[in-house]
């Protein structure tokens, strides 16, 4: 299969024309067709004839490609605007909405000449770690039909992880990109705050939302982020640092690095077989002559407050937009998780709490910045869990809105500090369900954490597996 | 209204839909202070944090004051048609909104 391919095979072997833009357009189609009626993983799906016909044009042009993304066909999590192509954060709220423009991220990817096959399904407005709070029916996971694929970016997990297209782009307010990744056997990147520009994303919580690819490893992962991030005139929270060659620098050596284990992150509340599965992988970091270095991260117990007063009291702030009169429809369609998360930033920002809550919680993550900073200076990378449990069955989440909170618990403290962190697959439980860990370093250290990655993924094969799924 | 389990009156939950602009169905109307208040209570923890002489953060970019030309990019702006292409009522070329205004 073409699709088990990295980015890097795929661009060498278009260009010595080994196979087609086209044939690798058609297998995609073909996995999606037999694939997605079961996981439920689009929204919108690009017309077929108009994708292979694009396939066509750019096979012509194949000898002429600069980018490795040339001819690769991807996927956007349903948040990105696309210029005349349905646009719906999976809420009916936004349900007929038809975008007149292009988010940053879409348009670089089209100038590199990648071809989008489809919008996927994710939490509406990014509001969940399920997939389930969307109006277009839960996706699926991809390992385990009965089970949930993660969210909020479910939709572009379960595609990749079943081979429906090369690579994704996901957003990740409070672990977005990486629960979904760990869920569904993927690798997911969420970026250091202004890496990549958030123009044209349909906002969450704009001070946690970041832009991050989602791929098979972390090499694509790697080629997909030197295309996407910069600095972006559009967006004036995006980062004028140098943009790295990625790709060339996963293979730097690791010797001598740091791996710090926060011991706060594997206590009471993380299920044993994830707990073993992520402390073992570190005797393949130890075989590269990474060293382990135990530490201390006691402000973890005050992750979900901060992070749910303060992305709450954005969302509270970002939707009030939707009003029905320049677009999208009344609201009265806001999924009731949704009109819960705008209540509770209401509440917090509201005159008489905002001192006890939205303030506080600001100032928490201050002391929430001070402790990364001082685990990365004893540190060059920490080693955590993504999820305190393997994926929940279809409906477990969203009976108990605290439930539903606690799936976040190791991945909401990155976003309110800014750090980037790289979810990669490490395991199975005995019942075949994935497991993810997640490297975080300090802000723009992308490169370091996929290095890290990369030697781990050179040794395992992990990342190289996918769910037999029947078509 | 502030007792220490910080419940969520129904009245309380009314005001704050009013604010934030939603309509709640009676149903929501007798589910939602419960469960906001069980979310409340949760997030009420960051009380026992010692935040004294801690000033707040709102963004982490260290990017401040970040200007741009004050020019208009003409190959950005959208045709009129365009700008109402979503809208569901409109007229004369306009978006049409309820009157705020007494006559």
């Amino acid at each position: 299969m073409l699709l088990d391919k990295t980015i890097e095979e795929l661009s060498t072997g278009l260009k010595q024309k080994l196979f087609s833009i086209e044939e690798l357009v058609q297998e995609c189609y073909e996995n999606i067709q037999k694939y997605n009626p079961k996981l439920n993983a689009f929204i919108t799906i690009i017309n077929k004839k108009e994708a292979l016909r694009n396939a066509r044009e750019k096979d012509k042009n194949i000898s002429r490609a600069t980018s490795k993304l040339y001819g690769i066909p991807f996927l956007l999590k349903d948040a990105y605007i696309t210029k005349g192509i349905k646009t719906t954060a999976a809420s009916f709220v936004l349900k007929n909405y038809i975008p007149q423009y292009n988010a940053t991220v879409y348009q670089k990817l089209l100038d590199a000449g990648a071809i989008l096959l489809g919008k996927m399904n994710m939490d509406a407005w990014g509001h969940g770690g399920s997939s389930e709070n969307t109006d277009f029916g839960p996706v699926r996971n991809p390992w385990d039909l009965t089970r949930v694929a993660g969210g909020s970016s479910g939709g572009p997990a379960a595609a990749i992880s079943s081979r429906m297209a090369v690579f994704a782009i996901g957003e990740d307010t409070g672990g977005s990109i990486r629960n979904p990744a760990a869920w569904c056997n993927i690798t997911g990147l969420k970026v250091t705050y202004g890496r990549v520009s958030r123009y044209g994303t349909i906002a969450y919580a704009s001070s946690f939302d970041t832009v991050g690819p989602m791929a098979k490893s972390v090499g694509d992962c790697a080629q997909v982020l030197e295309v996407i991030a910069g600095k972006d005139m559009y967006d004036a929270t995006s980062s004028s640092k140098n943009v790295p060659r990625y790709s060339e620098l996963i293979d730097s050596p690791v010797e001598n690095l740091i791996l710090g284990i926060p011991k706060e992150f594997f206590q009471e509340g993380l299920n044993t077989e994830i707990k073993n599965c992520i402390l073992n992988s570190t005797k393949i970091f130890e075989k590269s002559k990474i060293k382990i270095k135990h530490i201390s991260m006691p402000m973890f117990d005050y992750g979900l407050p901060v992070y749910y007063l303060i992305g709450p009291s954005e969302t509270s702030s970002n939707l009030a937009r939707y009003d029905g009169i320049r677009y999208g429809q009344k609201r009265k369609e806001f999924t009731s998780e949704t009109v819960r998360r705008i209540m509770i930033g209401t509440y917090a920002l509201s005159s008489g709490y905002y001192d006890a809550y939205y303030k506080k919680a600001q100032k928490a993550r201050t002391l929430f910045i001070k402790e990364y900073d001082k685990a990365l200076s004893e540190c060059d990378v920490l080693l955590m869990p993504v999820t305190p449990t393997p994926p929940t069955k279809i409906g477990e989440l969203m009976t108990d809105p605290l439930q539903n909170l606690l799936a976040d618990v190791y991945t909401v403290s990155q976003n309110p500090v800014g750090v980037p962190s790289l979810a990669i697959p490490c395991g199975f439980t005995k019942n075949g369900l994935p497991i993810g860990m997640q490297l975080v370093g300090s802000m723009f250290s992308e490169d370091l954490l996929l290095r890290v990655g990369h030697i781990y993924q050179k040794a395992t094969d992990w990342h190289k597996k996918y769910p037999k799924l029947e078509g | 209204m502030k007792n220490r389990n910080n419940t969520i009156s129904i009245e309380e939950v009314k005001h704050l839909a009013k604010l934030a602009n939603l309509t709640l169905t009676d149903k929501q109307l007798e589910k939602i202070p419960k469960e906001l208040s069980s979310v409340i209570n949760y997030m009420s923890k960051i009380k026992t944090l010692n935040t004294s002489h801690i000033v707040e953060t709102s963004q982490v970019t260290c990017l401040e004051n970040v200007f741009r030309e004050d020019e208009i990019e003409e190959e950005r702006m959208f045709t009129q048609e365009e700008v109402l292409s979503n809208a569901k009522d409109t007229h004369n070329g306009y978006f049409k909104v309820k009157a705020i205004f007494d006559e």
